[in-house]
């Protein structure tokens, strides 16, 4: 498949990105490691007039913690979290999450940032940053400015940036002491989407309660799902199997999923359910708790 | 639209062609410098028939799915098909070992799992054998024939003695 005719640039800096998306206006599109945006150009679901192709840009691919934030540059590989040290010993529901998405020969080309920009909400990363409360640092011509994740994704594919502006890093609060999370994803085989799949994140007080939890879920409605009931719920709880279990249970409820190919609106939603249990389950686990 | 200038070295030879913005890079390959050993099976980034090793940022060079790179992103980069890595008339030892273990029935899958082979034992040269299904996850066999292919990547490491 042959996707339709555009224009590329290969912009030499973040500078040059931007003046290239301001004068190609909204037709143009930026270009990261193009393992969804290519496909999606090669099946003509989408259409650009230009695209900004922005490997060449030097300096947005990093994973450093700085700051207070676990900084992850917007071109940082799947293949990179992987390989990292502090992802695996600090950050493992990140690790969870690169290990699932697609194949090792598509995590060589792609990026966190385009996983999040592309806004599919069956992508993976998106439930994951909920659950961590990330934020995302958008650049435009006018400056920089940072978008908590929850009001990052608009609709399918749609997302806070501006035609003009780029996604340059994901901000992730360190966690505190006691925390830990987890990615739990079903799908059909390897590669696929998730029928279901939900991220928890988990910190624990001194005493056992739990002082703050993200949950977010994946492919559950027309963008990542926050479970804010299941969060609500469970804060200031002792996390044993009754209240983990009611937490997953008004996840699984929020879940607004559709009826495809990988399940029913009924299967995935109970899907939903048992995925948010196994993952806060596990958090709890990695935050040195028991469930 | 207009046209770009490229260069890009193909099994250690430089060459410098003019494509097309959506020209995809499988399609340079076999289309335009007819190395017709890299296959196009789904041609939608799912079986890893067209597998090449692309140089990344810090040039390395690893596996990837060449349907699903322009040939423009290639520019200035190296890359190595099925048809570079045998050393004249001798194989590679991970195509020896697919030959040796029957790693293949129809063939058509056997490039891109000799590329992504040839790169997963380089970053890993003595794996598990659930490392080297794990590492091929993006290649698809339809003949099903993944047991002689596990096996062969495990002998060409020298992990496994054939049966």
């Amino acid at each position: 498949m042959i996707p339709a005719a555009f224009e590329y640039h290969r912009a030499a800096t973040l500078a040059d990105a931007l003046s290239l998306l301001e004068r190609h206006g909204d037709g143009a599109k930026v270009l990261a490691g193009g393992q969804s945006l290519l496909p999606l150009l090669k099946l003509r679901l989408g259409m650009v007039t230009d695209l900004v192709d922005i490997g060449a840009v030097e300096g947005l691919d990093y994973i450093k913690e700085e700051g207070g934030f676990l900084r992850i540059g917007a071109m940082t590989r799947e293949v990179e979290l992987e390989r990292s040290d502090l992802i695996r010993s600090k950050y493992p529901i990140l690790l969870d999450t690169a290990a699932v998405i697609a194949d090792p020969l598509v995590r060589n080309r792609a990026t966190v940032g385009g996983n999040l920009a592309h806004a599919d909400p069956a992508n993976d990363h998106p439930a994951t940053m909920i659950a961590l409360a990330a934020s995302v640092v958008a650049k435009g011509p006018k400056g920089e400015r940072t978008i908590p994740i929850e009001q990052f994704f608009k609709d399918v594919f749609s997302t806070a940036l501006a035609p003009n502006e780029i996604l340059t890093e994901i901000r992730i609060p360190v966690p505190s002491p006691r925390s830990g999370g987890a990615y739990v994803k079903l799908e059909r085989k390897v590669g696929d989407f998730a029928i279901a799949a939900a991220a928890a994140q988990v910190t624990l007080r001194q005493s056992g309660e739990v002082d703050r939890v993200g949950i977010g879920l994946t492919d559950a409605g027309k963008v990542a799902l926050k479970a804010g009931e299941a969060e609500k719920y469970l804060t200031g709880k002792k996390p044993d199997a009754a209240t983990l279990g009611e937490a997953a249970r008004l996840a699984g409820q929020a879940a607004a999923p559709t009826a495809d190919r990988r399940g029913s609106v009924q299967y995935k939603r109970e899907m939903a359910r048992v995925l948010t249990m196994r993952a806060l389950r596990k958090a709890v686990e990695r935050a040195g708790g028991r469930a | 639209m207009a046209r770009h200038q490229i260069r890009v070295t193909v099994n250690g030879a430089s060459h410098e062609v003019e494509v097309e913005s959506r020209l995809l890079l499988v399609h340079l390959i076999r289309d335009q410098l007819r190395l017709t050993g890299t296959h196009i099976g789904c041609d939608t980034t799912h079986c890893g028939a067209c597998t090449v090793l692309l140089t990344g940022p810090d040039g390395t060079p690893e596996p990837v799915k060449s349907c699903t790179v322009l040939a423009v992103q290639a520019d200035g980069s190296e890359i190595t098909t099925i048809e570079g890595v045998a050393d004249g008339e001798e194989l590679h030892p991970v195509q020896e070992a697919f030959r040796r273990n029957h790693g293949l029935q129809c063939g058509f899958c056997t490039p891109g799992m000799v590329m992504a082979s040839v790169a997963l034992l380089k970053d890993n040269p003595s794996p598990t054998e659930e490392d080297v299904r794990r590492g091929l996850e993006g290649n698809l066999c339809r003949c099903t024939g993944y047991h002689n292919i596990v096996r062969a990547v495990l002998d060409a490491a020298g992990t496994e003695t054939p049966t």
